[in-house]
């Protein structure tokens, strides 16, 4: 039967084929569906753990128990989760473990554009790289069998267009593997010196094998085309090189690309006449080629920079093509992504943009848009977590350089629990008088909606216990009266938390708690309720139009409020001082 | 023979659920197909966009400038940024509805007021229509997806497959009936 796949639904498939029945992960686009679809496999337990690391030591506490395991996260995750990795790697697998990263050239939607092939050679870990949707699914039954036969872990690379690009796909039956004995081997799962020291001698052995493995996998082929052109490339490069030259070139086309097939690549480049390579990002595989003492052209033509496309090899190639296109003359204004109407999070980033002397360390998450204007909160946004630790060594510095003004970090609930609560652990352990302000929506919002321990709810939509963020600001060891808990609709109430954590002295925490506007029950809850404006009470002051609803706008010279877009959230008619915003529709 | 359509508009209008009805009607019919999506970071009132490329064997996801045959825009200003994608003599679909984006909400950046005198003097074939009007008159303005679905239809050719029971396929019961409608009345557009 053929379908069409996305490549994160035919990861999911491939592994349930392959008789995966354990899968882990942390929410992180381009990545999140593959973790979604495995929970609709009932013979998988999947689960959202609280980080990265956490879900790669839970799937290699799996594998060593004997199940296959998998375990999924976008490119800057496998940075957090790179200590077990690099151990692992060492320890082998038992029941066969497959890492999936999923990068993200272009950055649609990340923070830095890190090319995760850089760390298989670095773990000494095998690594897989599927073109389309049926690869993901045919390569990652692949990725188990090695992961088993050679005793290693298994990098499985995508990157957003393999992620979130569909394709057809032929579906397969589930091959049933159950589990695999455990037997108790210190030397080879407890990495104490003496152990790790034989098993890295090992792991070099290991490699020697999977080179070996690589040369002769159907995963690295020549296809052989006009052999005036000699294309090496892997992942969505081969498809776009495909969509560039057909068969006016000839490809060798890398699937397994760590180790890399030392044989093939020198019988390719002895054939062709002039050989090239088609790569995103770094020059992983140019690199590597020209160690060998192989002469080839990549970086030179192919930009490092962001994600490719036919396009651009193009004119990499042939220079630039003017094309023959439209263009209007239109002054088009810009789009960049905003809160959305009624978002819990406008609230408190309105509250705090009243303090020019507060400086805002935010965080990965919705909220990072806290410094888009017209709020103009958000200062820095660096990784997962570092919304509550940036802020102290922004603090210490401010007191020690004598400046004034006060430090305010920003973290989700998801992100809470992923890692800030080691840095607000630092913050009274080393008596660092911020303020946290930990935005609890009740999900993981920006990856579209994801349970997390604060949900009550697990990715297999068991109902579970609810870990209480107010019961951890406190059991770490931030005072009651220094905890604030605020609706962040109720203006009033969260202008008065913000005030008393301004004027602070110890660590603060300040709460918010309202579910993010777009959770189907809230909608349902809200369906229909909308606010207007009562034009003849407005005066046109602007002021609910700085709160940066994109529900509110000036059509005609009139402040109107757009009722499909509203939800009644009200803190444009809060911030009103004209009473000229009422209630309408159904309320 | 490969055929490229490229989808844009504002997340939240649907955009993604109608390449992906179209999608799989392509692949019902035999078509290879691929489509490829952005998330970008707001779920609501971002810039979405997504690509859709049929025909025997596609390789390649993504459609270069000037090389879409169609290109569907669910907002009236989206197809002015990205009408440079669109191949000489193919098609482009307007939905005449217009999403203030921020800047534009606080008065930093105006909304252009010449589309429409733009559009007519380069010479595009377009089809400009309110679909958010017609699908709050057909009874839920969601459905809007729906009536540009079917105006795309119309315009590749392919209304004679059966589409209605892709949707039948694709969508919860509930709401077949009015989505229906609202496709069948984008054919007639």
């Amino acid at each position: 039967m053929k379908k069409i796949m996305s490549g994160n639904e035919a990861i999911a498939r491939g592994a349930w084929e392959a008789g995966c029945t354990f899968a882990a992960a942390y929410p992180g686009t381009p990545s999140t569906e593959i973790l979604e679809n495995m929970a609709q496999y009932k013979e998988i337990y999947s689960e959202w753990s609280p980080n990265e690391k956490v879900a790669v030591e839970v799937a290699c506490g799996a594998s060593i128990a004997g199940a296959r395991a998998l375990c999924a996260m976008k490119h800057v995750g496998l940075n957090v989760a790179a200590d077990p990795l690099f151990t692992i790697a060492y320890e082998g697998a038992n029941g066969g473990l497959v890492i999936v990263s999923a990068d993200d050239p272009g950055m649609h939607s990340s923070q830095n554009e890190q090319d995760n092939r850089l760390y298989a050679p670095h773990a000494k870990v095998a690594m897989i790289e599927p073109s389309d949707s049926q690869e993901c699914k045919e390569y990652i039954k692949y990725a188990f069998e090695i992961s088993e036969k050679y005793d290693t872990p298994v990098l499985f690379r995508i990157t957003t267009r393999i992620a979130h690009s569909k394709g057809v796909v032929e579906l397969s039956e589930r091959q049933e593997v159950g589990f695999k004995e455990y037997e108790k081997n210190v030397a080879k799962y407890v990495m104490i010196p003496g152990h790790a020291r034989v098993k890295h001698v090992e792991v070099e052995e290991r490699l020697k094998r999977l080179k070996e493995l690589s040369n002769n996998t159907p995963l690295n082929r020549i296809e052989w085309g006009d052999k005036r052109i000699g294309i090496v490339t892997s992942g969505v490069s081969y498809q776009y090189a495909k969509e560039v030259f057909g068969d006016n070139a000839s490809y060798l086309k890398i699937g397994f690309s760590y180790p890399l097939p030392d044989d093939l690549i020198r019988k390719f480049a002895a054939e062709v006449e002039k050989l090239y390579v088609i790569e995103e990002n770094e020059p992983y595989l140019e690199n590597y080629i020209k160690a060998m003492g192989i002469s080839c052209i990549g970086k030179d033509i192919i930009p490092i920079c962001g994600e490719l496309n036919p396009d651009i090899i193009k004119t990499a190639f042939f220079g630039k093509q003017e094309k023959d296109k439209y263009k209007l003359n239109v002054a088009v204004p810009s789009r960049p992504p905003v809160l959305c109407p009624g978002c819990p999070h406008r609230g408190i980033f309105y509250a705090v943009s009243k303090y020019k002397d507060i400086v805002a360390t935010g965080d990965i998450g919705c909220y990072t848009l806290g410094m888009m204007p017209p709020l103009n909160v958000t200062d820095t946004v660096i990784c997962m977590g570092a919304g509550i630790s940036a802020a102290i060594g922004f603090e210490k510095v401010y007191k020690m350089a004598n400046r004034k003004g006060k430090i305010f970090g920003f973290v989700g609930d998801s992100t809470f629990f992923h890692s800030g609560i080691t840095g607000l652990i630092d913050a009274v352990y080393n008596q660092s008088p911020i303020v946290a302000v930990i935005l609890d929506n009740s999900i993981t919002a920006m990856t579209g909606h994801q349970e997390n321990p604060g949900t009550g709810k697990t990715l297999m939509g068991e109902i579970t216990q609810v870990v209480d963020i107010y019961s951890i600001v406190k059991a770490v060891g931030v005072k009651e009266e220094n905890i604030r808990v605020v609706d962040p609709y109720d203006l009033k109430a969260t202008e008065e938390a913000v005030r008393d954590a301004y004027n602070a002295t110890e660590p603060f925490v300040i709460i918010t708690k309202q579910p993010c506007a777009l959770i189907k029950e809230v909608q349902k809850k809200r369906a229909g309720k909308y606010l207007v404006i009562n034009q003849d009470k407005c005066v046109k002051c602007k002021a609910c139009l700085r709160t940066g609803c994109p529900a509110i706008s000036i059509r005609d010279g009139k402040v109107v409020i757009d009722k499909n877009m509203c939800n009644a959230c009200s803190v444009c008619q809060q911030v009103c001082k004209f009473d000229a915003i009422e209630k309408g529709g159904n309320f | 023979m490969v055929k490229s359509i490229l989808f844009v508009g504002v997340g939240g209008q649907g955009i993604i659920l109608a390449s992906k009805i179209l999608t799989e009607g392509l692949l019902k019919f035999g078509y290879d197909v691929k489509m490829s999506e952005v998330h970008g970071m707001a779920q609501r009132g971002g810039s979405v966009t997504t690509q859709v490329r049929f025909g025997d064997k596609v390789y390649s996801p993504l459609i270069g400038e000037g090389e879409a045959d169609v290109v569907v825009s669910f907002e009236k200003v989206e197809a002015a940024r990205w009408i440079n994608y669109l191949k000489k003599d193919g098609k482009l679909i307007v939905n005449d509805y217009e999403i203030f984006s921020l800047p534009v909400l606080i008065g930093k950046e105006n909304y252009p007021t010449n589309i429409e005198e733009e559009l007519e003097k380069s010479g595009v074939n377009f089809k400009l229509f309110n679909a958010a009007k017609i699908a709050e008159e057909i009874g839920n303005i969601k459905t809007q997806n729906m009536v540009i679905l079917g105006a795309l239809v119309k315009s590749l050719g392919l209304e004679n497959l059966d589409w209605e029971g892709v949707i039948k396929e694709v969508l919860p019961e509930k709401l077949v009936d009015i989505n229906t409608k609202a496709f069948k009345y984008g054919l007639s557009i």
